[in-house]
């Protein structure tokens, strides 16, 4: 390439392929390969001992179709519509409160919702295992109250999944909204209020329908994780309510050991994502202004 | 935290219309405040117990005993711990220095050529991104089983570098696209090689992006968990792996104490690469 070329884009030459090189083969060892091989091992099969044979089988797939996954993987999207629906309720007034902030409050606000989206979210499952557990704090205040003789069971129920799920998404949900919100043009509001349109009417009939782009990202960042979670529903649901994500994990390091299935079950789960992927990708498409 | 001074949430407009009736603006203003403020303490206020009682002398009990600083130091003296902190840091620090590489070299290259592939490379970066965590576990989990390469640091290094390198190309080419490319072509004229160009004049130009790319990076290879669950083996366990194991048996004020110090960390950090984003507009 010669030095002299200064046009915006040029095609690269030998030097910038070379350095190319690194990002290709990380993309292609660690991106797609795996994504292959795991496409490979859902068809394969799996001798006595256990050891996974090259073959092609639909078996795999088979068995999802049975009852049992049936109800984990309705389980673990119903869990995740619940987790966003509250996600949204809670977060929607926030992200449209942030947004219309003056610009100092703006960012103390903006930095108060990015601590908690940056904290592990395993470290704030644990903070919620200290308060809802039977010799967890809540129970502690409420015997202490004597509001109650015997320690509730509060963890392991499908509440406390709920309320661990909440928890760990609720930023997830809000940022994106709020990055929609912050770009909404402040006339068309005033516009709404100048024709009539009442504070509560303009929020739910111009914010909202506006700001969908945001909330659709949202969806994406928390809807299809919490499907495939397995870490807080593990903490906070023990063994009781299992969901795609424990059955997943199950069989691949837990006692299962039945990896060609579990891929199986990680393919479909792919395709769900990348279907919610799309769908909300065309929803958005059709949202912006022709 | 008092919301109540926030000012605006409503708007120029609504000065006029002062009435209380439900549909007035400064009730919605009100209501959309209050929302927001509880919505704040909800997230707050798990965090701050969970801090509170990492200082409590009764071994988590609701009843405040005294002020100790006794279980930071059990948690200093706790070997496994302590080996997986250590874990912890070498794997994200070399995470963020192959990511910095990787990412910085990667956004300058595919903003400065154009080739057929590019548009499919672009994708390809935002997959680990989007992709959910357990899938690329699971994925990188059996390509590592079917190279028969044994799980351990090399592993873990690697799965953390495919999902937080994108997350470094991403700040570096949001940088890259406020770049006047006069920079570069000023450098050549002048006699730089290309690749003395980089080095000299855009790096320099992009730190802003890069340090804000590497501090997620390392923030990001610290905090995983789900990733690291499937490509560790037991002697590179990372510090969230060795919490989850702790916490699926139950309390310790141990963890509240290390949980502390995450969350004192973490404010650190988001409050650290908030200044830089504003100080380098």
């Amino acid at each position: 390439m010669r030095a002299a070329d200064t046009s915006a884009q040029r095609r690269p030459g030998w030097a910038a392929w070379l350095l190319l090189t690194p990002l290709l083969v990380w993309l292609l060892a660690f991106v797609v390969a795996p994504a292959a091989i795991l496409v490979a091992y859902s068809f394969a099969e799996r001798d006595e001992l256990g050891r996974v044979g090259f073959g092609f089988s639909l078996e795999n797939y088979g068995r999802i179709a049975d009852a049992t996954y049936v109800a984990v993987f309705a389980r673990s999207v119903g869990y995740a519509a619940i987790t966003t629906a509250i996600c949204a309720v809670l977060g929607y007034p926030v992200a449209w409160c942030l947004a219309r902030a003056s610009e100092n409050w703006r960012h103390r606000l903006l930095l108060l919702v990015m601590i908690p989206f940056w904290t592990s979210f395993l470290i704030r499952t644990y903070a919620w295992i200290t308060i809802l557990k039977s010799e967890g704090l809540l129970n502690g205040l409420l015997l202490w109250l004597h509001a109650i003789a015997t320690p509730l069971e509060l963890l392991y129920t499908p509440t406390a999944v709920i309320v661990g799920l909440v928890y760990a998404y609720l930023p997830f949900m809000i940022l994106p909204i709020y990055g929609s919100a912050e770009k909404l043009d402040p006339a068309l509001i005033e516009a709404a209020h100048d024709l009539g349109c009442g504070p509560w009417r303009t929020f739910a009939q111009i914010v909202v329908p506006l700001t969908l782009p945001g909330f659709y990202a949202g969806v994406l960042m928390v809807f299809v994780p919490a499907i495939g979670m397995f870490a807080i529903t593990d903490l906070m649901g023990g063994a009781r309510v299992p969901m795609i994500g424990n059955v997943i994990q199950d069989q691949f390091v837990g006692q299962a050991r039945d990896k060609p299935f579990g891929a199986a079950l990680a393919v479909v789960f792919m395709l769900l994502f990348v279907a919610v992927y799309w769908l909300l990708q065309r929803r958005a498409a059709e949202r912006e202004p022709a | 935290m008092r919301v109540c001074d926030l000012a605006v949430c409503g708007g120029g407009v609504t000065g006029s219309c002062r009435n209380m009736s439900l549909s007035s603006p400064s009730v919605f203003r009100t209501v959309l405040r209050s929302w927001t403020a509880a919505v704040l303490v909800f997230l707050y206020l798990p965090i701050l117990v969970l801090v509170a009682y990492s200082f409590n002398a009764s071994r988590l009990n609701i009843r405040w005993v005294g002020f100790t600083w006794k279980w930071y130091g059990e948690l200093w003296s706790h070997a496994p711990l302590m080996e997986a902190a250590k874990n912890s840091v070498i794997i994200a620090a070399i995470t963020t220095v192959l990511s910095v590489v990787l990412g910085t070299l990667g956004a300058w290259l595919l903003h400065r050529h154009r080739f057929r592939g590019a548009a499919a490379i672009r994708v390809l970066v935002g997959v680990p991104i989007m992709m959910p965590e357990i899938i690329m576990g699971v994925s990188l989990l059996v390509l590592f089983s079917a190279l028969a390469v044994p799980l351990g640091f090399t592993t873990v290094i690697i799965a953390h570098v495919t999902f937080c390198f994108p997350f470094v190309l991403l700040a570096v080419r949001a940088r890259l696209a406020g770049l006047d490319p006069a920079l570069e072509e000023a450098a050549l004229d002048l006699g730089a090689t290309p690749l003395r160009a980089f080095w000299l004049v855009i790096v320099p130009a992009l730190r802003p992006g890069i340090v804000a790319g590497a501090l997620l990076a390392f923030t990001l290879s610290l905090d995983e968990v789900i990733v690291t669950y499937f490509t560790a083996s037991p002697g590179s366990a990372t510090l969230p792996l060795r919490i989850f194991g702790m916490a699926k048996v139950g309390l310790n004020p141990m963890l509240n104490a290390l949980s502390a110090i995450f969350v004192v960390a973490t404010i650190a950090i988001v409050i650290f690469s908030e200044r830089l984003k504003r100080f380098s507009r």
